[in-house]
């Protein structure tokens, strides 16, 4: 941008929806030093190229080499355009990957009709004057901290089959009929999802604390003026207000989903019973037999689900800059 | 509706009513809590407790049983034979410049776009933030062919390339990561009264130093929020190192734990313990930082 053009003062107008708020005062870039202007543009511009070369440049490229085929052997030169002949592979010969759409499917099910909700129930709950309410916050949100890997092995303690925490429990850990809920593939999703959620309501918790404490508490108090009980001024009053975060937590849940891939990995490498599509990306390019067109394929499939919630969040959050 | 309905003159025997009645929904409440918070901290707990349990202990009882001896002998095989402390360096090396670097330039983008009105302030903003939302997989694949062809010079490297190499891990989170500091530090910074830089500006002062003395001394909660927050994420990360390091021995530690899993971690004892282990700095985090985690992490996401 140069001295020359028209103040910068009107950002792109995308979502000027409440004009009742004023437009917040900044400093015009046209009025600086050119001195200034270049600092400015260096500060913004390292980091600016460096997410360009790294993470775009590689996005772009996923989803043109999802339309070739590379072994990734022999120089980009070796590259041949395939078409669609890797999505056609994909839905119809490549045997994990309806199981892996099926799993992704139930993950971000099981997040969103169940962990979701119970997370915001506790942030609900918590959010009274109880006594004790910061340690049981804290409980709650212990597993927030851990990596989904480390969450993998303690999840494996309580889960394996003769020296696992539950079938010990019950007496099943040295007899023939032990549950093996990490390796019966009609189970192991579900155990996974307990294991996932036991982190995912702790996360939403704390996210959902945070925009409850955001209420204007007059709200509440107008709403029991009027008579209303808890239950509905919750969901009369308290969630409609919340609704951006709402948003927020529902495209917190719908990513995570999607990026499901260490807990999968650490059990049994996403192998019978927890195929996901973000273990058949990582298992296409690591080992021998790369596929770098296929395993783009699968990559652009998770992209082009992922794209709807990820511009669902940047309208919400980024709509104050808009205006 | 009906609530309305309900509202009778307040008699004191509905007032003494009502008092009961919340007092026994205040137990309920306090049992039902207590026992989610047991049931939350009981997979850690348990972890804890295996580690103790030498493997005979646990042979000869049972796993779900009381102990006969209680030490410290799981975490003394696992620091000495699998050399934990070993991949704890690695991760430093990976982590405590990858924190400190992708603050500093993202306090940088968050300056230019939330301290002066310029174009592009919301396709920037965008084109950050949107960078850290897509999953890792997506960009896996061209990232693996990339970082096998770039060229990087020796200090950095051994092996003149990205691939297999800290610097590499490291620059991939800072791309990464990037948009989440940019997003929560540009909100942050537009909390802060424009005068104070307006001052500056008219007194000539230059930009860098209205941003390096005057803006970023006043993001300090902020910073400490995100440097917490940033730490665990790099420290938490997986997937990065497992796809673009390939050799064992330099794996971050959260990643070295699977592959060291089968060929040291024999029986559950161990693996509680290594788990224990590389979980203890996040869970000094927890303890110690947890103010700033959480203030850090809903910065993130509500506000906007």
């Amino acid at each position: 941008m140069t001295s020359s053009q028209a103040p910068a003062q009107t950002g792109p107008q995308a979502g000027g929806a409440g004009a009742s708020v004023s437009p917040r005062k900044r400093r015009r870039f046209s009025m600086l030093t050119t001195q200034d202007k270049v600092v400015l543009w260096i500060m913004a511009g390292i980091p600016t190229l460096l997410v360009a070369f790294f993470i775009w440049l590689p996005t772009i490229a996923s989803v043109g080499l999802s339309f070739t085929n590379w072994s990734g052997i022999g120089g980009l030169a070796s590259i041949k355009f395939a078409g669609l002949k890797n999505y056609q592979d994909l839905v119809t010969i490549y045997p994990p990957f309806w199981p892996a759409v099926e799993h992704n499917v139930i993950w971000l099910g099981f997040l969103l009709l169940i962990a979701t909700p119970i997370g915001m129930f506790m942030a609900v709950l918590l959010d009274k004057e109880i006594r004790g309410t910061r340690v049981y916050q804290s409980a709650l949100y212990l597993p927030v901290v851990l990596s989904l890997a480390i969450i993998g092995f303690i999840w494996q303690l309580q889960y394996s089959t003769s020296d696992g925490f539950i079938n010990s429990a019950l007496g099943l850990a040295n007899t023939d009929h032990f549950i093996d809920f990490l390796g019966d593939s009609k189970i192991n999703l579900w155990a996974v999802l307990v294991a996932a959620s036991w982190r995912h309501i702790g996360y939403v918790m704390v996210l959902y604390l945070a925009g409850l404490k955001s209420v204007d508490p007059s709200l509440r108090e107008a709403a029991a003026m009027d008579g209303a009980n808890q239950r509905q001024t919750f969901f009369r009053v308290v969630f409609p207000v919340l609704r951006p975060i709402n948003v927020v937590i529902l495209v917190i849940t719908v990513i995570e989903a999607l990026r499901a891939f260490d807990l999968a990995y650490i059990i049994n490498r996403g192998l019978n019973g927890l195929e996901l599509l973000s273990v058949l990306v990582s298992n296409n390019i690591i080992g021998e037999a790369s596929r770098v067109g296929f395993g783009s394929a699968i990559a652009v499939v998770l992209l082009v689900i992922s794209v709807g919630p990820i511009l669902l969040y940047l309208t919400r959050s980024l709509r104050e800059e808009a205006q | 509706m009906t609530a309305v309905a309900e509202r009778a003159p307040a008699t004191v025997e509905a007032v003494a009513y009502r008092r009961k009645r919340i007092r026994w929904g205040r137990v309920g409440l306090h049992t039902f809590l207590i026992a989610m918070s047991v049931l939350w901290l009981f997979p850690l707990a348990y972890a804890v407790y295996t580690s103790l349990r030498p493997y005979d202990d646990t042979a000869k009882r049972g796993y779900a049983s009381l102990p006969g001896v209680l030490n410290f002998d799981n975490y003394i095989t696992a620091w000495n034979q699998a050399q934990i402390p070993h991949y704890f360096i690695n991760t430093l090396i990976i982590v405590v410049p990858g924190v400190a670097i992708v603050i500093f330039l993202a306090s940088m983008v968050a300056f230019t776009v939330s301290r002066f009105r310029w174009r592009f302030n919301l396709a920037l903003l965008m084109f950050f933030t949107a960078a850290n939302l897509l999953p890792a997989q997506v960009v896996i694949t061209p990232l693996y062919r990339l970082y096998l062809a770039l060229p990087l010079p020796a200090p950095l490297s051994d092996n003149g390339l990205f691939y297999d190499q800290y610097f590499g891990v490291m620059v991939i989170h800072i791309a990464y990561q990037l948009g989440f500091c940019v997003f929560v530090l540009s909100n942050f910074m537009k909390t802060i009264p424009n005068e104070l830089t307006e001052a500056a500006v008219v007194d000539g002062a230059p930009i860098w130093k209205i941003f390096w003395q005057v803006t970023l001394p006043l993001c300090k909660p902020a910073l400490a929020a995100l440097a917490t927050l940033e730490f665990t994420f790099m420290y938490n990360d997986f997937f990065w190192a497992l796809i673009l390091i390939f050799t064992g021995n330099k794996l971050p530690v959260t990643s070295a734990l699977n592959n060291l899993k089968g060929e040291f971690f024999v029986n559950n004892n161990l693996v509680a313990a290594g788990a224990v282990l590389v979980a203890l700095p996040t869970l000094i985090v927890y303890f110690a930082l947890q103010k700033q985690f959480i203030s850090g992490l809903t910065l993130g996401s509500t506000k906007g």
